[in-house]
């Protein structure tokens, strides 16, 4: 990776402005030209070097509801039930992790109630349990990549 | 967040326009002027619904390869001190309590850990245990072996 590109990524992560024209505030930061600094952006989105660039934002702050669940399914039994887990749209992100408990995920719904109604589908449609892990208490989030 | 915010939030959830005047560009989308996209922004920012704005890596192009849950047993008295402690650490991106399930599931913290591979993510590890010391009586690191899905959060328009 071209060290302009990495300035880019570890000087981008957080506090892109709120101003008129704010490639070219950063731009002028970087000793980059406004266009450069955009078509960088734009390739390095193409080439999946970045995953997005824009607001991230705090959906629990806007009225949604989050959970992290997990499961213990035989690994026989595995890809059926990723089939149905899978194919829930409250369902954001599901991993395959090395444990008893091997099938971890994320749900994302309106209320919270909403995470209750995901959560006994899912066990009904598997028949398996679902242990619900909503947090309690939050320390800490954003990691910096330093690239 | 009223109507227009959340029109706000459909408009920028994939991502702010490449062009030299983005909060122009949604402000011509949205049919509002860009000042008060700005405005809107910028309260957003404020109010914490918009954590932050900027660029998200992909951590496996930067070579990022294990990624690995930590979860301790931490007594529950101490939970918030040590907590805090742990998510200050620069190596470690989610950090929360969580409910036990007894007897099957001890651990109420879980903190995430990125390396570029697993034996990174176990010192880093090992850093922890360090702080938690005699209140944590257990820990164990959960490593992914495989994305099943992975959409980014979406909101209704």
């Amino acid at each position: 990776m071209e060290n302009i590109d990495r300035a880019i990524i570890n000087r981008l992560q957080g506090d892109f402005p709120i101003c008129a024209q704010p490639y070219a505030a950063v731009a002028a930061r970087l000793g980059l030209s406004e266009d450069e600094l955009i078509t960088r952006i734009k390739r390095m989105l193409h080439d999946k070097i970045l995953t997005r660039f824009g607001p991230m934002f705090d959906a629990e702050k806007m009225g949604g509801a989050f959970s992290l669940a997990a499961m213990q399914i035989p690994a026989e039994d595995f890809e059926r039930v990723a089939e149905i887990v899978n194919a829930l749209p409250q369902v954001a992100h599901n991993y395959q992790r090395e444990h008893r408990l091997n099938m971890w995920f994320v749900l994302a719904t309106d209320t919270t109630q909403g995470i209750n109604d995901a959560i006994a589908c899912i066990e009904q449609a598997s028949g398996y349990h679902v242990f619900n892990m909503p947090k309690l208490e939050e320390y800490f989030i954003g990691l910096h990549f330093k690239a | 967040m009223d109507d227009i915010d959340r029109r706000l939030v459909v408009a920028t959830q994939s991502g702010l326009p490449l062009t030299p005047q983005p909060y122009h560009t949604i402000a011509a989308q949205l049919g509002i002027t860009a000042e008060e996209v700005m405005a809107r922004m910028q309260r957003m920012l404020d109010s914490g619904a918009i954590r932050r704005i900027g660029v998200v890596p992909n951590h496996y192009a930067l070579g990022y390869h294990a990624n690995g849950m930590t979860v301790w047993d931490v007594e529950d008295e101490r939970m918030t001190e040590l907590g805090t402690k742990i998510g200050a650490l620069e190596f470690v991106s989610h950090c929360y309590r969580r409910p036990r399930h007894l007897p099957d599931w001890p651990y109420n913290l879980f903190a995430m850990v990125h390396g570029h591979d697993r034996s990174e993510v176990s010192a880093k590890a090992a850093q922890i245990a360090a702080l938690l010391g005699d209140a944590c009586k257990q820990h164990e690191i959960l490593y992914s072996s495989r994305i099943l899905k992975k959409t980014g959060l979406r909101f209704g328009g």
